[in-house]
């Protein structure tokens, strides 16, 4: 110990917590994949043996297809009109004084944190009150309401790092709103906008409490699962696609921090003179 | 009003809410010419810039450019362009790309748009520039891509918002003269935006000098510097000695003054309508006014005390004590005189001829 500074000396600590939160938080995870490779259908030690069968099955099951492409539908539409609502309102939030500003930002804010069984019912009664027939359309409207929030707060930031200057110097160069949007605002946001679509993809894909009010006939990928949970024989499947999603989940989580990173460096690193 | 007017600016005024920007601001700006606005922090002159780009449009009054009047232009639509104090270089874009930006609508062919970039970017002495991005470049660099920017749509008129005020000083003064040159290499008219005085006198045909959002007067740098209007601007611009007073006796040509420490004098009535009993200021440059152990045979003298003295290389400042007043009097004097050191020098004599006086109404 002698000669540690105390940098050094506290970093211990820190350390084992972090090994500790990452046990606590993947432990858990880490026994999908393992499970789903366990040539078994109950899910408990010691494990029997490799096996491959249930990615087989579970590729093999048209049921599930169909909900993927369900949720792949309903997630990319969310994805692009939370998104766009989110362009809007960054954009309004971050360039306009508002009368009201505060408490309007905060109101756009509030679905955030209404709790999702109480918007599920909300929306779910409203519909049934317009005689809206119940169906993906129903699920992607609610899953707007839940996104659109996180796409304002992911774009906000970009936004405000956009000098107000560039769109005024390209009013100066000739360009109308919309070709100043085009040729300056978009690219200059671009990795933010990027973000915002891969996040606001991600919650409604996974999103299952308003999607289970919401859903008609056509069921999304998380209800999906949660019926099958009811027979045990495949649970096993279960595993295996979780697995799948995971892995696509990571991959997709990696590309975003890799674009993000990339768009940051291009913008915000510090002017070199030579 | 000169008929000879590019830009004229009638009777604008700027209020945002209920503070007033600008109040009632009347000039003329005549075409090819590089005017300046300068003034103190504050005073209105991004307003009055922003008003001519159509950034904003005036509370009252109207601009005509050209003869037109442009009030409802919008920016895009006007045929005036801007380089902005931030430069407001597009980061995304390469140097090229940044320079080309205005020409989407021109619909060139890309030869003939490569040309006009070259030309450019040669024009702003960056030839071998073009594929940088913003983030690698110089202060410097990205003001003269803000300007290639700007002039390779030929505007009627440049605005430039303190251009040169993030540079550091032998920048600013290498881009000062390069600004020059290329106003005059391209003939536009300027419109160019600064606090300091010295790049103002150096860089302009005729300035304007602001204050509280009106121009106190508008003229050429050397008649700013001879013939201010009043105290304000003599105080603005360059150093000035300036004694209280009172007219005793006008006539429209000379005027008497009854002055503290300096007794009676008969001055030029410079700016001309001063009447007897009129509180007054008598300014003097203090590099017009020179030092002697003796009386002079000509001119106006007047016995002091070398208080302090700063040595400068070519010129010496001195401070001199007279009887009467409280401030001590400047003086400015080239070093091919005598230098004074301060415990020695004790008395000496101060004259400056009839011209160097100007009387200022309080
Ligand atoms: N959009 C606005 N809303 C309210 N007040 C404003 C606005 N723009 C400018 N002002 C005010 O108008 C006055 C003049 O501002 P302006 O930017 O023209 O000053 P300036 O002469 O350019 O000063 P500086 O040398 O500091 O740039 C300032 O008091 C400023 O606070
Ligand atoms: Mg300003």
């Amino acid at each position: 110990m002698k000669g540690d500074s105390y940098i050094d000396r506290s970093s211990r600590t820190l350390t084992l917590y972090a090994v500790l939160f990452l046990i606590v938080l993947y432990l858990p995870i880490l026994f999908l994949p393992l499970f789903s490779f366990n040539d078994s259908i109950y899910i408990a030690f010691p494990l029997q043996g490799f096996t491959t069968a249930w990615y087989a099955q579970m590729w093999e099951n048209p049921q599930m297809w169909a909900a993927l492409g369900n949720s792949v539908k309903v997630g990319m539409a969310t994805a692009v009109i939370s998104t766009a609502l989110g362009v809007f309102a960054a954009k309004a939030i971050t360039r306009y004084r508002l009368p009201g500003q505060g408490p309007l930002v905060g109101f756009m804010m509030l679905p955030l944190v209404v709790p999702l069984i109480i918007l599920g019912v909300a929306i779910l009664i409203l519909m049934s009150r317009l005689g809206v027939p119940l169906s993906l359309y129903t699920v992607t409207l609610g899953h707007l309401l839940i996104c659109t929030p996180f796409a304002i707060a992911t774009l906000i930031p970009r936004f405000e790092g956009l000098d107000p200057s560039l769109e005024e110097a390209s009013a100066d160069l000739g360009e109308n709103i919309w070709w100043t949007f085009w040729r300056v605002t978009f690219p200059v946001v671009y990795p933010g906008i990027i973000a915002s679509l891969l996040l606001t993809f991600t919650i409604s894909f996974d999103e299952f409490i308003v999607a289970f009010f919401l859903a008609g006939t056509e069921q999304t990928l998380p209800i999906y699962i949660w019926n099958q949970l009811r027979f045990p024989r495949e649970l096993p499947k279960v595993l295996a696609l979780a697995s799948v999603i995971l892995l696509v989940s990571f991959v997709v989580v990696f590309l975003s921090l890799w674009l993000t990173n990339r768009g940051n460096r291009t913008l915000v690193q510090p002017g070199k003179d030579q | 009003m000169t008929q000879d007017a590019y830009i004229r600016i009638e009777n604008v005024t700027k209020r945002f809410g209920s503070f007033t920007a600008l109040g009632d601001v009347s000039m003329d700006i005549r075409e090819g010419e590089f005017f300046s606005l300068l003034g103190a922090s504050g005073c209105g002159k991004t307003t009055l810039l922003r008003l001519l780009a159509g950034f904003e449009s005036p509370t009252e009054g109207e601009i005509y450019l050209d003869g037109d009047p442009i009030s409802g232009v919008p920016p895009n639509h006007r045929p005036v362009n801007m380089v902005f104090q931030s430069y407001a270089i597009f980061p995304h874009l390469d140097v090229r790309d940044n320079i080309a930006y205005g020409l989407r609508k021109r619909k060139l062919p890309k030869a003939r748009r490569d040309e006009m970039v070259d030309e450019m970017l040669h024009l702003i002495k960056l030839p071998d520039y073009g594929d940088r991005r913003a983030n690698q470049l110089s202060g410097g660099q990205r003001q003269r891509v803000a300007l290639a920017r700007a002039l390779i749509l030929r505007p009627k008129v440049l605005l430039l918002d303190e251009p040169l005020g993030a540079l550091d000083k032998n920048l600013r003064e290498q881009m000062q003269l390069e600004l020059r040159q290329i106003q005059r290499t391209v003939g536009i008219t300027f419109v160019f935006v600064t606090h300091d005085q010295e790049e103002a006198l150096t860089l302009s045909d005729r300035m304007a000098v602001m204050a509280r959002g009106k121009p106190l007067q508008i003229d050429t740098p050397e008649a700013l510097y001879e013939r201010p209007a009043n105290r304000e601007v003599a105080e603005f611009i360059g150093s000035m000695n300036f004694f209280e007073g009172r007219v005793t006796q006008a006539d429209g040509q000379g005027v008497d003054l009854d002055v503290a420490a300096l007794g009676r004098i008969a001055a030029p009535d410079g700016a001309g309508g001063l009447s007897p009993g009129q509180r007054v200021a008598l300014a003097i440059r203090p590099e017009k006014i020179a030092l002697s152990d003796t009386r002079p045979e000509r001119g106006h003298a007047v016995r002091g005390r070398i208080q302090n003295a700063a040595y400068l290389g070519e010129r010496s400042h001195y401070y001199v004590q007279l009887d009467g007043i409280e401030a001590p009097v400047a003086v400015s004097a080239n070093n091919s005189a005598p230098v004074r050191h301060v415990p020695e020098a004790g008395e000496v004599w101060l004259s400056w001829p009839d011209e160097a006086m100007r009387v200022l109404a309080e």
